[in-house]
């Protein structure tokens, strides 16, 4: 709906918005990133399992979760020609998530050799 | 009535004393003041149709401003209060409590609600008319942004006469604010008032995304694009990538709080630290989020005032594009402290000293810009050429002396410290929020400010805000740590800091001379000014001051850089899309967003208290606000050609 409001400031064709469709892909990824979130809690609090292991799972899980984001709502399949802006954020996005992770897990290092 | 004195100790902070009850009867007093106001003038409507519910870029970005310029009343105000504790030794007229909660709301006030909403109530009221656009990409977004952040911020302001203010600095570092050790809702407070106000930044910065990339005139390339424009993209895009960071690490102390969890307490294999690098992951871009926009701003007023085209416009691009990705990798040089090892500690200190080079660059561009210029000391440029000693000088080579690991060993939360941060926040982010002020003021109310009084509210404030923060750095090399609450005698810190006290004063007074500036403008300055009274460059000029609803009756054609400038100079052609004036598609005003911010505030203040009741409504009240608007189809109206006409004739346009 928003983005059909930023379309229309350029061309005011009125009545050619309405969504016909069920937006089922939305609910699905829904649920599924709901379900996706209660295992990440179920893991951590219910199973007992070895600290790796639970670290494991739930990073897994964390993946799985980014990837319904960027599919389900984040419209990563629909290809518009000649629009390079959206490549551009998307790989300064994932590039500045590796430098978070990456560089949080080389500055929080420290700890074992303190510990 | 002992249940009420009890009430009023525990929630009212009675028991704090007469500042908390002179505080009491000033809100009250303001608060009959302004109902008082609006009951004579019969004025409720008109707020609400004219001003609460609207969607219109340029009212959003005056209200943001008006909020901004209360919340500099509010911060000046405690900084004040600290500025006199501090003037003796061993002064007691503040508590250490009482301290501790000033200077955390002044921290958190300055950076989250004074300067970001100066910043995006300029980007508000001067991009869509810089680009050539009627409106934001998305205007009910828009005004969802400025009601998410108006009400976060007062869910802070009422913590000090409600419940108690946060205590743990603008940082709020683990693991004093965990539960264990500051029990109170106040930093509940500063977590739900954050929380609140981040959300409208984010959608504000993908908004302002859109717009830019997707609603510029035909003609306007990126490189064609006024500099403060390409300032909010890239400010657009930082805000975008390192807000949620800060979402993340809230969320993550909330649970700790609330629910118990310990990801940054001291045991259960909490740490602490974590919280210090992941505030800081958002924390050091947002340092560039507020400065980027001020730089911007400077490109404009440089290049109109010196009559001359922006030097090196690709290096200024360039340069804006390389301290967005230097800017996610220097965030350990606010904790070198914390011992992470010397490789840690060299990476980002060579990393830190890597973005002086671009900052630079900026420098050089704008002194060449007025190079041989033509150059006009009006207000806007004379705090511009404030900003470029104080910035460069207090702000830039300490900043550069801090991000040496080993020095900052001893630099590291002393006044030094302090000094640096606020020669750049207040030397760059302030100097240049005024700047624009100045500069855009008569486009957003069709008159001018007045020179004379507004020099002296200049000299007042720039000098005032050198004897204040100069001493500092002396303060801070002769061992006095920030947030210290008095101090002894006999360590030779009273002179510096009685200095000090005095420039806080005179800064206070230039802010007051500020005010009164606008007072006397609105009652005395001409209505009308000349469209353009600056002869500038950009697109914006070309329109009436202030601007019709829509901005442009007809959507131009860009033809290259400074479009008017060249167009007054009779080398480009006025030319437009529409041939003849067409119906313009415009967004209706709606009073969701203003009670979508409200409920928003209830559900906070439940989180701040723990009433879940509170927290169910409020956050049920904002789903059904927003499943309503998903079923909302007739959001648009058209305004007719007649009416475009008329204003346009009235506007002396046809």
């Amino acid at each position: 709906m928003a983005q059909s409001s930023a379309e229309l400031h350029k061309k005011p064709s009125p009545q050619n918005h309405h969504h016909e469709t069920f937006p089922w892909k939305h609910i699905v990824g829904y649920i599924i990133s709901l379900v996706l979130t209660a295992l990440a809690f179920g893991t951590a609090l219910r199973l007992h399992l070895s600290t790796t292991m639970t670290l494991t799972i739930i990073v897994f899980l964390a993946v799985l979760q980014m990837l319904v984001q960027l599919f389900m709502f984040m419209h990563l399949t629909e290809r518009i020609h000649g629009d390079t802006f959206q490549k551009i954020f998307i790989y300064t996005g994932v590039f500045f998530a590796a430098v978070v992770v990456v560089g949080t897990i080389w500055v929080m290092t420290f700890k074992s050799a303190v510990s | 009535m002992s249940q009420f004195m009890n009430f009023a100790n525990t929630f009212l902070m009675w028991k704090e004393g007469p500042l908390i009850w002179i505080s009491d009867v000033l809100i009250g007093l303001t608060s009959i003041g302004i109902i008082a106001v609006l009951v004579y003038f019969k004025a409720f409507k008109w707020l609400w149709k004219e001003w609460l519910t609207t969607v219109d870029h340029k009212k959003i970005g005056i209200m943001y401003i008006i909020a901004a310029l209360l919340m500099l009343f509010r911060g000046g105000v405690d900084a004040l209060l600290m500025r006199t504790q501090l003037a003796f030794p061993n002064e007691h007229f503040l508590t250490a409590q009482h301290y501790d909660e000033i200077f955390t709301t002044h921290g958190t006030i300055m950076i989250l609600f004074m300067a970001m909403p100066l910043v995006i109530g300029l980007m508000n009221v001067a991009v869509p008319l810089m680009i050539g656009a009627r409106d934001v990409a998305f205007p009910y977004l828009n005004a969802i942004s400025f009601w998410m952040f108006f009400f976060g911020a007062m869910l802070l302001n009422v913590s000090f006469v409600f419940g108690g203010s946060p205590d743990g600095g603008w940082t709020s570092y683990p693991p004093y604010v965990e539960k264990m050790f500051d029990p109170g809702p106040g930093e509940n407070y500063y977590i739900m008032a954050l929380q609140i106000a981040g959300i409208g930044t984010i959608a504000t910065g993908v908004n302002f995304i859109v717009t830019i990339l997707k609603m510029r005139a035909p003609g306007m390339t990126l490189m064609k694009m006024p500099m403060f424009v390409w300032s909010i993209l890239i400010t657009s895009a930082l805000i975008v990538f390192a807000f949620p960071a800060l979402t993340v690490v809230l969320a993550q102390l909330l649970i700790d709080r609330i629910a118990g969890a310990h990801f940054f307490s001291t045991t259960a294999g909490g740490m602490p630290m974590n919280f210090i690098n992941e505030f800081w992951i958002w924390g050091h871009p947002e340092v560039y989020i507020v400065i980027l926009p001020a730089f911007g701003v400077f490109s404009e007023v440089v290049s109109t005032f010196s009559s001359k085209r922006l030097f090196g416009y690709s290096a200024m691009v360039g340069s804006m594009v390389a301290i967005t990705f230097l800017s996610f990798g220097v965030w350990v040089h606010h904790f070198f402290t914390m011992g992470a090892g010397a490789a840690v500690n060299s990476f980002f200190g060579i990393s830190t000293m890597a973005i002086a080079i671009p900052t630079g660059v900026k420098i050089f561009n704008w002194l060449s810009t007025m190079y041989k210029g033509r150059i006009r000391f009006t207000l806007p440029m004379m705090w511009t050429s404030a900003f470029i000693p104080s910035f460069v000088l207090g702000g830039g080579v300490t900043g550069v002396m801090l991000a040496v690991a080993p020095a900052d060993y001893q630099f590291h939360n002393s006044y030094f410290l302090v000094a640096h941060f606020h020669y750049t926040l207040v030397g760059g982010t302030v100097f240049g929020m005024l700047a624009g002020l100045y500069y855009w003021w008569p486009k957003m109310f069709g008159f001018q400010l007045d020179e004379r009084r507004g020099r002296h509210a200049f000299w007042w404030f720039v000098i005032g805000f050198n004897v204040c923060f100069l001493p500092q750095f002396l303060l801070g090399l002769m061992g006095m740590t920030r947030r210290m609450y008095t101090y002894p005698s006999g360590l030779g810190w009273w002179i510096p800091n009685f200095i000090s006290t005095i420039g806080g004063f005179m800064m206070g007074v230039g802010f007051l001379l500020l005010v009164y500036q606008i007072v006397w403008s609105v009652r005395h300055m001409p209505r009308g000014v000349a469209d353009d009274p600056w002869d500038a460059r950009t697109l914006e000029w070309s329109l009436p001051s202030p601007a019709p609803e829509y901005n442009f009756a007809r959507t131009p054609i860009i033809h290259g850089r400074d479009e008017w400038w060249y167009i007054k100079r009779g080398k480009f052609e006025q030319e437009f899309v529409e041939p003849t004036i067409q119906p313009i598609h415009m967004p209706k005003s709606s009073g969701r967003p203003f009670l979508i911010g409200l409920f928003m505030f209830v559900a906070g203040f439940g989180f701040v208290f723990e009433w879940y009741v509170l927290v169910v409504l409020g956050l049920l009240a904002v789903l059904v606000l927003m499943a309503w608007r998903s079923f909302e189809f007739d959001y648009y109206h058209h305004i007719p050609v007649s009416v475009v006409e008329k204003t346009e004739k009235a506007l002396g346009r046809l």
